[in-house]
């Protein structure tokens, strides 16, 4: 009997150590996670202690002074040993992140939360993402200098990752269970592919293919002109381009394919977007440039940014980071400031894919069959056998769709051809910039970077400022790429492409300021080939207006125009839709939403119902007029906003405007009147829940945790206002990720701030205390410190040095 | 007496062991002391129950309050636990005492065995 009572204690003692060390579905192992000296409450911290702590490869001990917002402020006496410190530094706040956002990158999130992000990893392979990043590799692999400092930073991070102790893991990795690997350099490579695929990973090319052979090509370029009737290009159009020697290819006569696909893979975000300005001497209030940046990325936390300073002896940067890659992205130093906004350029394209047979060794091309390379990606699953997915290469790129993977049955594929695949040295860009001294730096810093294509803006203290459109662009023929292409025939490849210094740019042009908002970047006078991808259409001319609205601009007018909430499409909009609509048969509840919109003045303010009724209003109109696109045997892409406004404004009659599932034929004056009957319903809905129905609260910006907007672990309802196409263009979860303004001079003067905070930990109470800030509109003044200086006593400082 | 003794007894070397090991120090600890001090009948199990209790309970209120329980807030929020820090205290201290308690009645158990 008692060996019976020590058996069964036995099994109950085991089955308590394994339920409170293991993890179950999305609880996670409990004894571990709440244990006081192993679990979450080791990560109830928010400073960092003043110490000197030991990192092996230093050649001289460095400093990191870590100010009140835990802004490091780095000072190493040679490079090497700078990004040696910023791969520990960085580690030591943003780990968890750095390495979630590569696993992301290289589709390996199944093996940390199993199954359901199968299809995501698998769409990350088929983009060729991991296959980008070894290009990448392979570039930087021949310039010793980037390796060298490719290596310290993997030193460093793998320095910090070598001391944590089980207690002071992320609190990620032990609501997960699961431990962080080794840091190497084609990580840092992903976390670069990372960024390009956000921000060039969007293309239309089946959407566009299925809309033309829809809808015939009169009506699809009526809905998708390659140039709006209104653009305010990036690159000015007084530029004179005819000084140049340029062509473009021959268009080949048969140049269309018109194969189907019911469904196209996930893409980023098209809030993905910047705003960038900079004013020269003579517009500047006090003769200095000064330079303002304002990425629009998701909101997340932790934060896609982690500023810091950088220095040794010979250059002092500082800036916004992204945690994974050396130097500084977006920043300054005592000579030059820059900041980039996406290119948003047609850089991704696709062809069809013939094969041989089933076994899909074989292509057609050129009168022949070409062979296939096979990679085969092995998908580890947490707690399951491993997914293989056999994907296979052309000489064009990575066959992503096929029967396998959303394609057609049958011997037919789908590959890409991508800049992202071309293997740029994006790193050497970054980090030369870091160095740079004046505009003949930046433009010789640019030449290596070749996706995601940019336009770098630049200012000097020496008074110079300028924009170039960075990337690598293939010489199109016209019409090259807006469609679908023919895989076997030579003549739809890429012809070559746009020499780099023939990439358009302007240097301090005679209107005195220089400016992008993911606009066209040319006019039609651009001698090579551009068409409209999804360019904006509004922020960039309120941003221009601006500038030439008067003579002389200071930093408080920058930090007004980066909160500049005017919605140039409800002004052109608006009273068109007002105007058109028949107001006698709304009731009551009706009128009082619609004197709310026709009394607004077009600023999306927190505090404003009008806003409200537009935006409901508009997505109501916008979902109704383009029902012939709603298709479910058919990916299809809306038209743009602009086009949009364009239609209803020019074209009320149009056959577009029809319902087609009523029997009448409507209007726009129809449709504006059913969209707005529909607008309010739901407004009248959410004011009943919720009392107001006020812009903030409408809109209810919010900022989400990497880990899918974990609740606890991300912000909500966050009281800004603005939106996307606005100057502010703060969705509600994409927005402004950071502001960032610089003034030029004998010593910089910074502003900067970020919608989150330094520290990766939610534990740490700099895990988001930029947010409230960051949405009243307020900035950090960016504490440049020279190389070398020893700060007051605000500061916290810990000395890292080699045993 | 030897209630006590053995509370006292299983919180220091609770303490003394999770310097050492992961979270299942705890149950060592109960174990090795309800093997030492063996008690009678409901206190083995309760002992070694309170004396983890208060111990996780404790670190926990001291790890918390030295940073505003500005984690616990949010994970009593991921528990369901409306964002209330003191019933994560709690849960935390009762699983740390049910641990403890079934590693108690195995100690116990252990020196039955022994003994006979």
């Amino acid at each position: 009997m008692k060996y019976f009572k020590l058996l069964l204690l036995l099994a109950i003692n085991a089955g308590v150590f394994y339920g409170l060390n293991t993890k179950f579905g999305q609880i996670p192992p409990l004894g571990k996670f709440l244990s006081p000296t192993q679990g979450i409450w080791q990560n109830e911290r928010s400073e960092v202690a003043q110490k000197t702590l030991s990192l092996e490869g230093l050649s001289a001990p460095v400093k990191v002074h870590y100010d009140e917002h835990l802004i490091p402020h780095i000072f190493a006496e040679n490079k090497k040993d700078l990004y040696l410190a910023q791969g520990y530094v960085t580690a030591q706040h943003r780990l968890w992140q750095m390495e979630f956002q590569t696993m992301a990158s290289a589709g390996r999130l199944s093996e940390i939360v199993g199954e359901a992000a199968l299809t995501y990893d698998r769409r990350q392979r088929r983009k060729g993402m991991v296959y980008g990043a070894e290009k990448a590799l392979e570039t930087m692999s021949g310039d010793t200098e980037i390796q060298e400092y490719l290596e310290a930073y993997k030193d460093g991070v793998n320095a910090y990752i070598a001391q944590l102790d089980a207690s002071e893991l992320p609190v990620e990795y032990k609501m997960l269970d699961y431990k962080p690997e080794p840091w190497t350099k084609k990580k840092t490579a992903l976390l670069l592919m990372y960024m390009t695929d956000m921000l060039a990973g969007r293309d239309s090319d089946f959407e566009y293919s299925n809309a033309l052979k829809l809808f015939g090509s009169a009506r699809f370029n009526l809905l998708f002109p390659d140039y709006f009737d209104k653009t305010d290009p990036v690159i000015p159009k007084e530029r004179d381009w005819s000084s140049w020697a340029a062509s473009i290819p021959e268009a080949p006569a048969d140049s269309l394919v018109l194969e189907q696909l019911a469904n196209t893979m996930e893409r980023p975000h098209p809030d993905n977007g910047s705003n960038n300005w900079a004013v020269g001497p003579e517009k500047s209030y006090s003769g200095n440039p000064i330079l303002a940046n304002d990425p629009h990325l998701g909101l997340n936390l932790p934060s896609i940014w982690y500023v810091m300073q950088l220095a040794t002896p010979e250059q002092n940067t500082f800036g916004a980071t992204l945690p994974g890659a050396l130097g500084i992205v977006i920043g300054f130093n005592e000579d030059v400031s820059w900041g980039v906004t996406n290119a948003t350029r047609d850089v991704r394209d696709w062809y069809k894919i013939t094969f041989k047979d089933h076994t899909k060794q074989e292509y057609q091309y050129d009168g022949s069959w070409k062979k296939t390379d096979l990679r085969l990606e092995e998908i580890r699953i947490r707690n399951k056998e491993p997914f293989i997915d056999s994907v296979y290469y052309t000489h064009h790129g990575p066959v992503t769709y096929d029967e396998t993977f959303l394609g057609n049955r049958g011997e037919a594929g789908f590959a890409m051809k991508w800049t992202g695949h071309l293997g740029g040295n994006n790193q050497r860009t970054l980090l030369e910039l870091n160095a740079a001294r004046n505009y003949d730096d930046y433009k010789a810093a640019l030449k290596h970077f070749l996706a995601p294509a940019q336009n770098f803006i630049f200012a000097s203290r020496e008074g110079d400022i300028a924009l170039w459109i960075q990337g690598r662009f293939p010489n199109k023929w016209k019409g090259q790429g807006k469609f679908l292409m023919d895989g076997s025939k030579p003549e739809h490849e890429w012809q070559g492409f746009i020499p780099q210094e023939h990439n358009a740019h302007v240097k301090n042009p005679e209107r005195g300021f220089v400016s992008s908002a993911n606009q066209h970047p040319v006019d039609q006078s651009y001698p090579y080939y551009v068409f409209n991808d999804g360019y904006d259409t509004y922020r960039s001319r309120v941003i221009n207006n601006f500038f030439r609205s008067k003579e002389k601009f200071d930093i408080e007018d920058f930090k007004a125009l980066h909160g500049n909430n005017y919605n140039l499409m409800a002004a052109e909009l608006l009273p068109v839709m007002t105007k058109n609509m028949e107001t006698g048969a709304l009731s009551q509840q009706e009128l009082s939403f619609f004197e709310a919109v026709s009394t607004w003045d077009f600023y999306n303010d927190i505090d404003k119902a009008g806003p409200s009724v537009f935006e409901a209003w508009y997505d109501e109109l916008y979902d109704l007029l383009w029902d012939e696109f709603e298709r479910k045997d058919l990916a299809l892409d809306k038209p743009f906003n602009y086009q949009t406004v364009y239609m209803v404004t020019n074209y009320p009659e149009d056959p577009f405007m029809d319902i087609l599932s009523t029997e009448e034929k409507e209007s726009a004056g129809d449709l504006f009147l059913i969209s707005f009957k529909k607008a309010a319903e739901k407004l009248g809905k959410w004011r009943e829940e919720h009392g107001d129905y006020n812009w903030g609260d409408y809109k209810a910006t919010y900022v989400g945790h990497l880990l899918q907007d974990l609740p606890a672990f991300s912000r909500f309802n966050i009281p800004i206002g603005g939106n996307s196409g606005i100057v502010n263009a703060t969705s509600e979860d994409h927005g402004p990720s950071w502001r960032m303004i610089v003034e030029m001079g004998e010593h910089p003067k910074a502003l900067g701030i970020y919608p989150g905070g330094q520290s990766g930990n939610p534990g740490s109470k700099h895990y988001d205390d930029f947010i409230d800030k960051w949405a009243a509109g307020e900035y950090l003044e960016l504490n440049f410190l020279p190389y070398g200086d020893e700060p007051g006593n605000t500061f916290t400082t810990q000395t890292l040095k080699a045993n | 007496m030897k209630n006590i003794f053995n509370l006292i007894l299983t919180i220091v070397l609770a303490w003394v062991i999770t310097l050492f090991t992961p979270w299942w120090g705890v149950m060592l600890a109960a174990l090795i002391v309800s093997f030492l001090v063996p008690l009678k009948g409901g206190s083995t199990f309760f002992v070694p129950y309170l004396a983890i209790f208060s111990l996780w309970g404790i670190q926990a209120y001291m790890a918390g309050s030295a940073n505003d329980f500005i984690l616990a807030g949010k994970i009593a929020d991921l528990f369901s636990l409306d964002g209330n820090t003191t019933l994560l205290i709690l849960v935390t201290a009762t699983i740390g005492g049910l641990a403890a308690a079934f590693a108690g009645l195995l100690g116990k158990q252990l020196k039955t065995v022994v003994t006979s």
